[in-house]
This record gives C-alpha cells, sequence and structure tokens, in this order.
C-alpha cells in the first residue's frame, strides 16, 4: 500500500498554523477563517480517503490487517536507541485519523460562526490547527518517544486554547491546571519510557508489540520490588495515559479546561485529545497483555471502572452544563479504559479492545455533537448554568433535536450510535470480570440520568421569559450539528469487528440480547427518573438532594480533589519547600560566601596591626619565628 | 592569517576602531559590523569545519601552534572539534544580539561597547585554545571585564554585585591555577617534557594520586562558573544588576565556559580523577538541578527568577557530564547551547520589558499580551522552550541527557536521574506561573496601556537568538552528529 501521501495529512495544518500564525495581524479574519477550514477540508478528505484504501482495497493480506511503517531517524540516542519520525498506518491509526479530521473539521466549521467578532479569531484558528497538525502526529506515532513528543505538544496547544480567554484570570488558572497536571502526569510517562527503553533496548511500537519478539518474552528477566521492570514501565507510561485521559486522581483539570471556547471542548475535551491515554494503552496492548499476565492491564481495568463511576456520581450534581459534559467525558473514558483492561487477545476473546475503539468513535460523535450543542444554547443565552436556561426548544429547534440525538446515543438507546458501542463494552465486562460489569450497568444508568437531567432542563422545564429572546444559531453552526447527529445515528451500524481487533484479523459480533435488554432497561429508568424530576418544574429533586445530604454535598464538591491538590501544592510545596529553599540560598548558601567576605576582610583588619614599623615588633617576630621552625626542624630530623 | 586566530584578530580590529569612533552611533555600527562579520566567520566555520574533517580525521583540526613563552613550554596553541565550533558559533550569536540589545545604551558607548568586545576575546580564545596556559590567559580575559561593566553601567547595588561576582569567580580561577598546575607538573609522568599541550597531556598517563588531587581542583574551579550548588550565589546577583547585554553574554556564553572547561580539562586529562569523584558532585549537580528549579518558583524578580533557572539548567549540564558516557555528553554540549541561546533570549526580553514598564517585579506586572504582543510571545515561546517543549532545543537536549543518565543501572544513579528528571514538572511550574501572572490576567497599570512597540533592532535581536533554538529542536540530527563524532576521543580516554 501507498502510504506516502498520508504525510500531507499532518503537514497541511502545521503549514496552516505557521501561515495564520506568523501573518497573525496581516490576515484579515474571514480570510483566516477560510484557510483553517479548507486546509482541514483537504486532510480530512486525504483522511477519509486513506480509510478507504486501507479497510477496503489494499490494508488486508491474507486476511489479516497489515502495518505500513514510513520512518526516518530523527535523532540518535545510543546504538540501538534513537527516535524516528514517521508515520504507522494500522487500523487504530487510520481510524483515528479519521475521528481526528471529521470532529476538527466540524469544530472548524461551527468556529466560524462561534467566534464571529473575536478579536483573537485569527489566533484561534492557528491555534486549532497547531492542536490538529500535534493530533495528527500522535496517532501516526511510530515510537514512543514520537509518541511523547506530539504529548507535549497536544498539551501546549490544549494550554494555549484554554486559555485562549487570557485576560480572564479563570481561563489563565484552568490552563496553567491542566499543563501542569498532564505535565506532573508526563513525568510518570517520561520515566516509563526510559526505562522501557533501557530494558527492551527499543522505542519502536512494532518491535515492542511483537508477541514473539524479546520484550515481551523477556519481561521476568529483571523485576523490581516485586514486579517485573517493563511492568513498572508500563504503569508508569499508564499515568502518562491516566493524565491526558483524565483518569482518578489525574482528573481535577479537565472540568477547569472549560474555560476555553466551547468548540476547543468539544475537539480537545471531549472528541480528541483526551482520548490519547486510551490510544496510548491501545497502542502497546500487547504488552500491556502479555507482560507478566496482564497485571497492568487490571490496574487499567480497575482506573477506568472507578474513573467512570466516580465522574458519573458528579455528574449529576453540577448545575454547568460544559461541567456535565466534562465530567461525563471523564465517565466515559473511564468506560473505555476499562473495556481495554477487560480485553483478551485472540479472535472473540478481544471484544473488550474492539469495543473499547469503538466506543471511542461513538464518543467522540456524539459527545463532540453535546458540546457543539451546549455551545449553540451558551451562544444564545449567554450563560453556562442552567438556571438561566429552560423552555429553549422552541426557540432553537435543531440544537433541540440534534442534542436529543445525541443524549440518547450516550445513554444507550437503540439504535442509536453509544448503543452499539456501550454493548460491546458490557459483554467485555460480563464475560471477563463480573464487578466491572456491574459497575458498568450501574454507570450506564447514571448516565443516562444526568444527561437527561441537562436535556429537560435546557429543552424543557420552566419557560423562562429572556430579556433577549434566544435565536437558533446560523447555518455555520447548525451545519456541523445535523452532520454529527447523522454520525451519531448511523456510527453504530459500522461492523467495526471486522476491521479492529487485536489481531487485525477482525471476527463477527452478535448483538447480546439479554445483556442489550438489561442495559437498555436501566437506561431508560435513568431516562424516565430524569423526565420525572426535570421535564416539568417541581422540587422532586431538591428534595431527593436533602435525602442524600452530606453525600451529595462531597460530591457537588467533586469530593473535594482540588482542595486535596491545593493544599499539596500551595501549603506543602510552595510553603514548606519552595519558599526554605529560596531563604536558605540567600541566607545560609550566599550568608556563608558573603561570610567568608567579611571574615576575610576583619581578618585583614587585625593582622594589618602586625605591620607596625616598630623595629622590636619585627624582631621579636623573627627570632620566634626562628625558634619555631628550628623545633620543629629538629623534631623532623630526630624522627 | 588562519581562520581561527580571526576570531581573536577581527575583534581586536574592532576595539581599535572603536577607540576612534566618536559617539553612539559610530561606536554601534562599528560594534554591529564587528560582530557581524563575527557571525559570517563562525557560519563559514562550520562549513570549513565540515568539509575538513571529511579529510582530516585528526581529533582537532585547523590547528596551529607557536611557542610563546619557551622556559614554560607554553604555547599560542589552537585548534577545533565539533563542540568548539558550536560554541563558537553560539558565542558569536549572543554577541551580534547583545549589541542590537544595546543599540540605546546612554552612558559611555564607546567603552560599553569595548568591554563588551573584550569579553568576547576572551571567550573566543578559550574555545580554541589547546594550550592549559593560554587558555587560562583567555579564561581570564574574559571574567575581569564583568567587573566593569556590571560595576559602572549596572543597576541596584551594583558595587556590591560586581564585586562579589569578582571575587567569586576569582577565588575560582585560584583554584583552577593550581589544579591547571599540578597537570602540568605531573605532564612528564611517561618520561617526556612538561607541557600545557591537552593533545600531549591526554596521552600521558597521569598518576593516580595525582588525579584524585587535583581533580576536585580542577573540576570546582569551572564549575563555580557554571553555577554549581553551592557556588552559585554570584549569579542571581549578578545578573540582576548587569545591564541587559552583559547578562545574555554572561548566562549565555561566559557560563560555558565551566561546562566546557570541565569536560576538556578535567575530565580528559583526569579521567579516573573523573570516575573516583563523579558520585560526589553529581550529588552536588542533582542538587543543583532541583534546588534551583524550587527557588526559582519563589521568586518574584524575573532577573532573579531566570539566574535560577540557569542554575538549574546548567547543572544538568555538569550533571551530565559526570554521567560520563557518550550520549549524556552529547545532550550537555547541547544543552550548554540551548541554555545559552534561551537564557540570552530571556535576558533581552527582560531588559526590553524592563525599559518600557521600569519594573522587573512580576506582581507589579500584568496583561502585557495585549499591550506588547511580540515581546509577550516571545516570552511565551522561550518560556516553553525552556521548560522543553518538543520542537524546541531544549528537549533535544534534556532527552539527551536522561537517556544518557539511564544507561546507569544500579540504584544511586537510578535515584539522582530520577530527582533530575522531575526539574521538568516544577520547571513548567515557575514558567507558566510568570507568563500566568506578567503576560496574562487584566492589564494592571494603565500607563502600561502606552508601552512602545518593538524595534526593529530588539526584533533582529530576538529573532537572531529564536532561530537556532527552533533550528536545533526541530532538526538535532546535524548538529548532534556533529558533537558525537567529536566525543570519540574523549570516550576512548575514559574506557
Amino acid at each position: 500500500m501507498n502510504i506516502s501521501y498520508i504525510i500531507l495529512i499532518p503537514i497541511i495544518p502545521l503549514a496552516v498554523f505557521l501561515l495564520l500564525g506568523i501573518f497573525n495581524q496581516k490576515i484579515k479574519p474571514a480570510i483566516s477563517g477560510y484557510v483553517g477550514v479548507f486546509g482541514l477540508l483537504a486532510s480530512a478528505v486525504l483522511s477519509l480517503y486513506a480509510a478507504y484504501q486501507y479497510f477496503f482495497v489494499d490494508g488486508k493480506v491474507d486476511g489479516v490487517y497489515q502495518i505500513f511503517v514510513d520512518k526516518t531517524v530523527w535523532m540518535n540516542f545510543t546504538e540501538t536507541l534513537h527516535i524516528d519520525m514517521g508515520i504507522m498506518i494500522d487500523p487504530i491509526s487510520v481510524m483515528m485519523l479519521v475521528v481526528v479530521s471529521v470532529v476538527s473539521l466540524m469544530v472548524h466549521i461551527y468556529s466560524r460562526g462561534y467566534m464571529k467578532g473575536d478579536e483573537g479569531y485569527t489566533k484561534f484558528f492557528a491555534f486549532l490547527s497547531l492542536f490538529t497538525f500535534s493530533m495528527y502526529g500522535l496517532v501516526l506515532a511510530t515510537n514512543l518517544f514520537q509518541i511523547y513528543i506530539f504529548w507535549e505538544l497536544v498539551g501546549v496547544s490544549s494550554y494555549l486554547l484554554i486559555g485562549y480567554y487570557y485576560t480572564k484570570p479563570s481561563a489563565v488558572a484552568a490552563a496553567k491546571k491542566a499543563f501542569i497536571v498532564t505535565r506532573f502526569a508526563d513525568l510518570g510517562f517520561l520515566i516509563g519510557i526510559l526505562i522501557m527503553g533501557y530494558y527492551t533496548g527499543t522505542f519502536d511500537f512494532e518491535t515492542l508489540n511483537n508477541p514473539e519478539g524479546s520484550a515481551i518474552l523477556n519481561w521476568a528477566s529483571t523485576s523490581f520490588m516485586g514486579l517485573s521492570v517493563i511492568t513498572w514501565a508500563l504503569l508508569l507510561i499508564f499515568i502518562g495515559g491516566a493524565g491526558k485521559s483524565a483518569m482518578l486522581p489525574f482528573h481535577i483539570w479537565l472540568p477547569d479546561a472549560m474555560e476555553g471556547p466551547t468548540p476547543v471542548s468539544a475537539l480537545i475535551h471531549a472528541a480528541t485529545m483526551v482520548v490519547a491515554g486510551i490510544f496510548l494503552v491501545a497502542r502497546l496492548f500487547p504488552m500491556f497483555y502479555f507482560v507478566e499476565h496482564g497485571f497492568a492491564l487490571n490496574i487499567v481495568a480497575y482506573v477506568g471502572a472507578i474513573s467512570a463511576l466516580f465522574a458519573a456520581i458528579i455528574a449529576i450534581t453540577q448545575t454547568d452544563i460544559k461541567r456535565v459534559l466534562a465530567f461525563s467525558t471523564m465517565s466515559q473514558l473511564g468506560y473505555m479504559m476499562m473495556a481495554l483492561g477487560v480485553s483478551g487477545y485472540d479472535g472473540h476473546e478481544g471484544v473488550g479492545y474492539m469495543a473499547s475503539m469503538f466506543h471511542l468513535f461513538t464518543h467522540a460523535m456524539f459527545k463532540a455533537l453535546l458540546f457543539l450543542g451546549a455551545g449553540s444554547v451558551i451562544h444564545a443565552v449567554h450563560s453556562n448554568y442552567l438556571k438561566d436556561m429552560g423552555g429553549l426548544r422552541k426557540y432553537m429547534p435543531i440544537t433541540n433535536i440534534t442534542f436529543l440525538i445525541a443524549a440518547l446515543a450516550i445513554a444507550g438507546m437503540p439504535p442509536f450510535a453509544g448503543f452499539w458501542s456501550k454493548d460491546e463494552i458490557l459483554v467485555a465486562a460480563f464475560e471477563h470480570h463480573k464487578l466491572i460489569y456491574y459497575i458498568g450497568i450501574f454507570v450506564a444508568g447514571l448516565t443516562a440520568f444526568y444527561i437527561f437531567r441537562i436535556y429537560f432542563g435546557i429543552f424543557w422545564g420552566k419557560d423562562k421569559s429572556y430579556e433577549h429572546k434566544p435565536k437558533e444559531s446560523p447555518l455555520s453552526m447548525t451545519f456541523p450539528l445535523l452532520v454529527l447527529a447523522a454520525m451519531s445515528i448511523v456510527g453504530g451500524f459500522i461492523p467495526f469487528s471486522e476491521f479492529i481487533t487485536v489481531d487485525k484479523a477482525g471476527f463477527e459480533a452478535h448483538l447480546n440480547y439479554p445483556l442489550a435488554t438489561i442495559a437498555v432497561s436501566v437506561g431508560l429508568v435513568g431516562i424516565i427518573l430524569a423526565g420525572v424530576f426535570y421535564k416539568k418544574e417541581n422540587n422532586l429533586a431538591d428534595k431527593w438532594a436533602n435525602i442524600f445530604g452530606p453525600f451529595y454535598k462531597w460530591a457537588s464538591d467533586k469530593f473535594y480533589f482540588d482542595e486535596i491538590y491545593l493544599f499539596i501544592t500551595k501549603k506543602i510545596l510552595f510553603k514548606r519547600v519552595s519558599e526554605p529553599i529560596a531563604k536558605f540560598d540567600r541566607k545560609v548558601v550566599d550568608g556563608t560566601m558573603v561570610g567568608i567576605g567579611n571574615k576575610t576582610v576583619q581578618a585583614s583588619e587585625k593582622i594589618k596591626g602586625m605591620q607596625s614599623g616598630k623595629v622590636q615588633d619585627y624582631a621579636f617576630a623573627f627570632v620566634g619565628g626562628t625558634v619555631v621552625l628550628a623545633i620543629v626542624f629538629i623534631y623532623l630530623w630526630t624522627n | 592569517m588562519d581562520i581561527l586566530s580571526l576570531f581573536i584578530t577581527v575583534p581586536i580590529l574592532t576595539i581599535l576602531a572603536l577607540v576612534l569612533s566618536k559617539g553612539l552611533k559610530q561606536a554601534r555600527l562599528i560594534s554591529m559590523v564587528g560582530s557581524f562579520i563575527q557571525l559570517g566567520m563562525s557560519i563559514n566555520l562550520v562549513f570549513a569545519y565540515f568539509s575538513e574533517r571529511a579529510i582530516n580525521s585528526d581529533i582537532m583540526v585547523f590547528v596551529k601552534d607557536v611557542v610563546w613563552y619557551k622556559q614554560f613550554n607554553i604555547h599560542y596553541s589552537i585548534g577545533v572539534d565539533g563542540i568548539s565550533v558550536a560554541l563558537l558559533l553560539l558565542t558569536s550569536i549572543v554577541v551580534l544580539a547583545g549589541v542590537l540589545i544595546s543599540w540605546k545604551i546612554k552612558d559611555l558607548p564607546k567603552e560599553f561597547f569595548v568591554s563588551l568586545i573584550v569579553l568576547s576575546i576572551g571567550v573566543y580564545g578559550f574555545f580554541i585554545s589547546l594550550d592549559l596556559f593560554t587558555m587560562f590567559v583567555f579564561f581570564e580575559i574574559a571574567v575581569i571585564p564583568m567587573y566593569l561593566l556590571i560595576g559602572i553601567w549596572g543597576s541596584g547595588p551594583k558595587e556590591y554585585s560586581a564585586m562579589k561576582l569578582t571575587l567569586m569567580l576569582m577565588g575560582a580561577s585560584a583554584v583552577l591555577l593550581v589544579g591547571i598546575l599540578g597537570i602540568y607538573f605531573n605532564s612528564n609522568a611517561d618520561g617526556g617534557a612538561l607541557t600545557f599541550n591537552i593533545l600531549e597531556i591526554a596521552q600521558v598517563n597521569i598518576p593516580l594520586d595525582a588525579q584524585k588531587l587535583f581533580f576536585p581542583l580542577t573540576f570546582i574551579g569551572f564549575a563555580v562558573i557554571g553555577a554549581l550548588f553551592p557556588f552559585h550565589t554570584w549569579s542571581p546577583d549578578g545578573h540582576a544588576s548587569a545591564p541587559t547585554a552583559v547578562s545574555m553574554l554572561h548566562a549565555g556564553v561566559l557560563m560555558k565556559l565551566g561546562g566546557y572547561g570541565v569536560f576538556r580539562v578535567a575530565m580528559y586529562l583526569l579521567p579516573e580523577g573523573a570516575l573516583d569523584w563523579s558520585w560526589f558532585f553529581i550529588i552536588l549537580s542533582a542538587i543543583g538541578v532541583i534546588y534551583g528549579a524550587f527557588a526559582a518558583l519563589k521568586q518574584t524578580d524575573l532577573k532573579y527568577i531566570n539566574a535560577y533557572s540557569s542554575v538549574s539548567h546548567l547543572g544538568l549540564v555538569l550533571f551530565a557530564l559526570l554521567m560520563l558516557n557518550k550520549t549524556a555528553w552529547n545532550g550537555a554540549i547541547l544543552q550548554s547551547l540551548s541554555h545559552g541561546f534561551m537564557t540570552a533570549l530571556f535576558f533581552a526580553l527582560i531588559g526590553m520589558i524592563y525599559e518600557r514598564t521600569h519594573t522587573r517585579d512580576i506582581t507589579k506586572l500584568g496583561g502585557l499580551l495585549k499591550v506588547i504582543p511580540f515581546i509577550s510571545v516571545i516570552y511565551v515561546i522561550a518560556g516553553l522552550a525552556s521548560l522543553g517543549l518538543p520542537g524546541f532545543s531544549g528537549f533535544v537536549a534534556e532527552m539527551n541527557i536522561f537517556v544518557g543518565a539511564f544507561q546507569h543501572d544500579d540504584i544511586f544513579y537510578r535515584i539522582v536521574t530520577i530527582i533530575s528528571v522531575s526539574a521538568i514538572v516544577v520547571t513548567a511550574v515557575y514558567i507558566l506561573r510568570v507568563v500566568g501572572i506578567m503576560l496574562m490576567g487584566p492589564v494592571k497599570n494603565d500607563s502600561y496601556l502606552k508601552l512602545e512597540r518593538v524595534t526593529w533592532y530588539e526584533k533582529s535581536g530576538i529573532l537572531l537568538l529564536l532561530i537556532p533554538i527552533v533550528g536545533i529542536g526541530v532538526a538535532p540530527l546535524w548538529l548532534s552528529n556533529m558533537i558525537l563524532e567529536s566525543l570519540q576521543p574523549f570516550i576512548q580516554g575514559l574506557l
């Protein structure tokens, strides 16, 4: 398969970024919007063509999808270790190309309407292009170091976009928090890479993932504190993934990241960048699965399941619709992690892996749609809070319908996309880990409840009288909504199990009717409860909140994770480490140096009296000195 | 005139022309032309080096040797390898940028530029010397003008800072001189004549006792100017009082003499001493890395932040050198270059901000992105480069250092390495803190709304420094190959 043209997919957004970034002041906003959209359109067309070519034309040899690699050495470390730059074409990277392209294109189009009149319009499109370039680089990476490089670049694009409204202190703080928390997790990632490189002698995915390769076969050769060093490396790498994908306990940056413009939340903090952690685990899946009998993979499963549950509970209590969606994202990401964690390897055993990628795909579509829909609402009522919304279905019919489609999809209602992927995840969990299955089914119920809570709260509920009558958003904003809604309807019918499996051979997936029935019923219960609580104005919700009492308060205060972090950083690191060091440096270290200087001056003050000019003093010193020397010499001589 | 001696003679001619010049306009024009020629020469040297390297496999190329003082066998002996070529390029870029940034210097412009160029002679001479004594002389030539530059053109408690800086560096020189003489008097251990020539001494097996005794002296002597903990305290005060161009040159170039000297003299000539002492200095340098970063976290003066950041970044250079392997050494040289460009850029930007707002206190600044966008954007870029973002030179250097350090697999090395790696998080915190407080947020002071936009000479100075940062960060292979090739003989000396 000829893959050389694929390099253009990341190059085009990079070129757009450089163009818009360097000539920021000179380009008219209207033009920069078009440059951004058409640049990305070109990349999207190429991505779709690549997907078509790979999946349907010549990606397969003997029924197995092949891996195509094109790379060049970028940096040499040692004889064996080097960083390559290149592109790697396999089922998951091609799928990610499609996800990134479609969502990014929709967000670009949407932003032309949403950001209209903003003074940083050109800058915004430049950053979006920078992000898209980095994300393409990340998914196409051929080795751990390359993925780390682009990992950092998506991180910085996220920083720049969260802090887009840079005069707003809360946006500045949120951007900083996002960068530092993920950077902290990336420290684990980097150390993991270093360990991996040292013990396996390679950073290359193909070599690492080879089930018959030395990296996997020799995992037991060195151990540290009872675990294989390779397991340690994988766990550290997973910390990096958990940071980007907002898994517990690194999730605290994601809700704050909602300070960024809404299209950014849709693209980066819902559909693409935050799935990088899941992608990373999937990318190294054979290692996770084989090394130490899947020890690290079990941890992935638990972290995913707990994060999914934890975030879904918090999502119920939030009043800012973007934060509800942020916690929802975290919860769904936990779902995907969990699916990877319970996956097997061969054929149908690997259903968890397939389901995770499937859910990643469908989630990207419906969650981007939810965010863009929320953006459309926020655009109309100029507030993020549920209390300022209600009854909007009359004013915004397209937003209403598309939001409803996305809500049904995330709630797992057939035949919408989320139903199919969620069903596969639950099948995988049911077959491999019952406890995780129960958590999964409970989270499914919570998901249906919180999403319809905001749906009813925004579009139904009390009929508010608005100061400015809300009106439907322009076509540039509703068009992406319609496209993504269509994807949320048909996305589930894609036969993922034929395209994306661990062994790349594909298998036939069947709907598991008993499990699907249970999942759908739980979802329906959630929706009906939400309807009872929120469809008409009533005080049932408050009553129930009171019944849960302190637990409700903990949940709405996000279980105090932010406070714990603040305590550690502000009270311990700043007050107890940094400040004392700064003082120590000035007072003790510098003090000693200055002290030596001063003592020298003092000493010379004292001994300068010896130069008294009196011959008697000199004679005394001379004779005394001679005597002392004589004694010393005689002593040395006789010994 | 050979290609290397020109690096000494052109600045001398520039100084002569400066002495004859009148007024600011002539002085700055002459300095700019002079440093521009220097830059051209060092770019030319890179190409000349590559073509010479293709046919000449000696350790040093363009070697020239003239007896200077026969009695002690002191020679004016010069030559370069890939490492010194790279550092010469760094020097010429920073000097030119420094001259551009000082375009509007008010007091005694002629004398200022003369001192600046004298300083650069010392640096150029140091990097091309192959004779220990000549090298030491150039080292002193580079350090002494610093006293005048800070004491006369500085700000704040300038006499105090200048005195502190000079005394500490002189103290280090004294220790260094003992070390160098120790090497000299042992250079006949294999029966030859006493010599100062580095290449000749490298062939001699200096007795183990002497190596163990003189390695720490030579190491500390050089490392003080490389801001080794706990001998770094001259640097925050010195930088804070120095005028912009001097801070740039000092942090960008002069502090690099430390790492280069450690590498070229202490480690190359006393390899067994290095093996014996490395654990001790590794601890000091690892402390410096993390300590500098934490100290930077609490500062409010921009120059102090950058000075402590330099302690941290240059601690990494010494740390890498002490890892005693090729990958880490490559990282150390790259980090020297990268830090040189970055920190010079930082000081240039700080100077521009100070000139406009008359403060360096970040708590008094705010929202500068809105009022001086160009300077602010470059500051953000420099910050990202400094925190090791891929695509900039710092990342390339740091990754070489970390991978190199990871080649040692006993627990001591693992612990110090992980401590040093952790600094990347603290670095991110102090950089983003400054960016958040100073550049973002609302504009704090209405008078800032009328700040002067960036001028052409400032812009060219900035771009001159930014280009190599991005260049090395995006395409590091040619530079790293050039350095790796030159590291080969040093590695062999060690084994």
